[in-house]
């Protein structure tokens, strides 16, 4: 799978996970799955395949 | 006093008469009217948008004055007054809903209705990710336009448009945020609303279509 970018061969067992294990946090994200925004309440159960390419935006502060 | 015909005409020489049909005759909510608010909005209302939906529960701060659409006469007042009083000095035609209350999850589709062009403006990284993602997930035609990374002095060429997903523009860096970079600047913030300000135009003039 692709994040952000860039290859990963590692597995995760859902949205959570994986965004755990690459340094996200989940209150601060959007995530796009092959092009399509992946609501927030169906991040434990939505697993990521190999094939998928994620990105994941950060919202910072200010405004 | 200048008339309602003369603000058209005068707005259909620079935007085209089929042009301004369609801004004249464009709804957008803006929910949060601080650095990115208050100057979107004024630049929604030079633009001769017809109606706008302006969303916050705040009254304007004199910390405010260095980047928001505000004068030291305005210290005290809601933000929601204020810049509606600013608009009618622009154009006093256009129609202006005001909501003065703090947006959350429970509220916010409640609140929007059904404008379908939304401006995200909100101030904390957590409040844009929640709020987005409620709109997102629990309608099917509403588009937000969000401001994200817009502190510091960096280079206004980091502040893009970018799109996520099929219903959502994001401007900004992306990356700069107060809390690493510590400062929160004019040139920098406007830059970012700007660039909202033109999705918003895009949205109505192409139909749907903007161009990144």
């Amino acid at each position: 799978m692709k994040i952000n970018g860039k290859i990963i061969t590692a597995t995760y067992k859902n949205i959570e996970e994986l965004l755990t294990d690459n340094g996200y946090k989940t209150k601060y994200v959007a995530v796009e799955c092959n092009g399509n925004i992946i609501p927030k309440n169906i991040y434990s159960e939505y697993v990521p395949g190999a094939d998928d390419v994620i990105e994941v935006v950060t919202f910072v502060g200010g405004g | 006093m200048v008339t309602r015909e003369e603000l058209q005409k005068a707005l259909e020489i620079r935007h085209t008469k089929e042009g301004q049909a369609k801004l004249t005759n464009a709804k957008v909510a803006i929910m949060g009217l601080g650095g990115l608010g208050s100057n979107i909005a004024m630049a929604c209302a030079r633009m001769g948008i017809g109606e706008m939906l302006l969303i916050d529960f705040d009254i304007v701060d004199i910390t405010n004055i260095f980047r928001q659409n505000y004068r030291l006469e305005h210290i005290g007042r809601y933000k929601t007054e204020c810049i509606k009083e600013e608009i009618a000095e622009i154009n006093p035609y256009l129609k202006i809903n005001l909501i003065n209350t703090k947006i959350a999850r429970e509220n916010v589709l409640e609140l929007l209705g059904d404008y379908k062009i939304i401006c995200e403006a909100f101030d904390k990284g957590e409040t844009k990710s929640e709020i987005i993602d409620e709109i997102l997930s629990e309608s099917e035609d509403k588009i937000i336009i969000s401001g994200n990374g817009m502190a510091g002095i960096k280079s206004l060429n980091l502040i893009r448009t970018r799109k996520f997903g099929d219903r959502l523009y994001i401007c900004g860096d992306l990356e700069n945020g107060i809390e690493t970079e510590g400062t929160l600047m004019s040139p920098r913030v406007s830059a970012c609303a700007m660039h909202q300000a033109n999705v918003v135009a895009n949205l109505i003039l192409s139909d749907g279509k903007v161009n990144l």
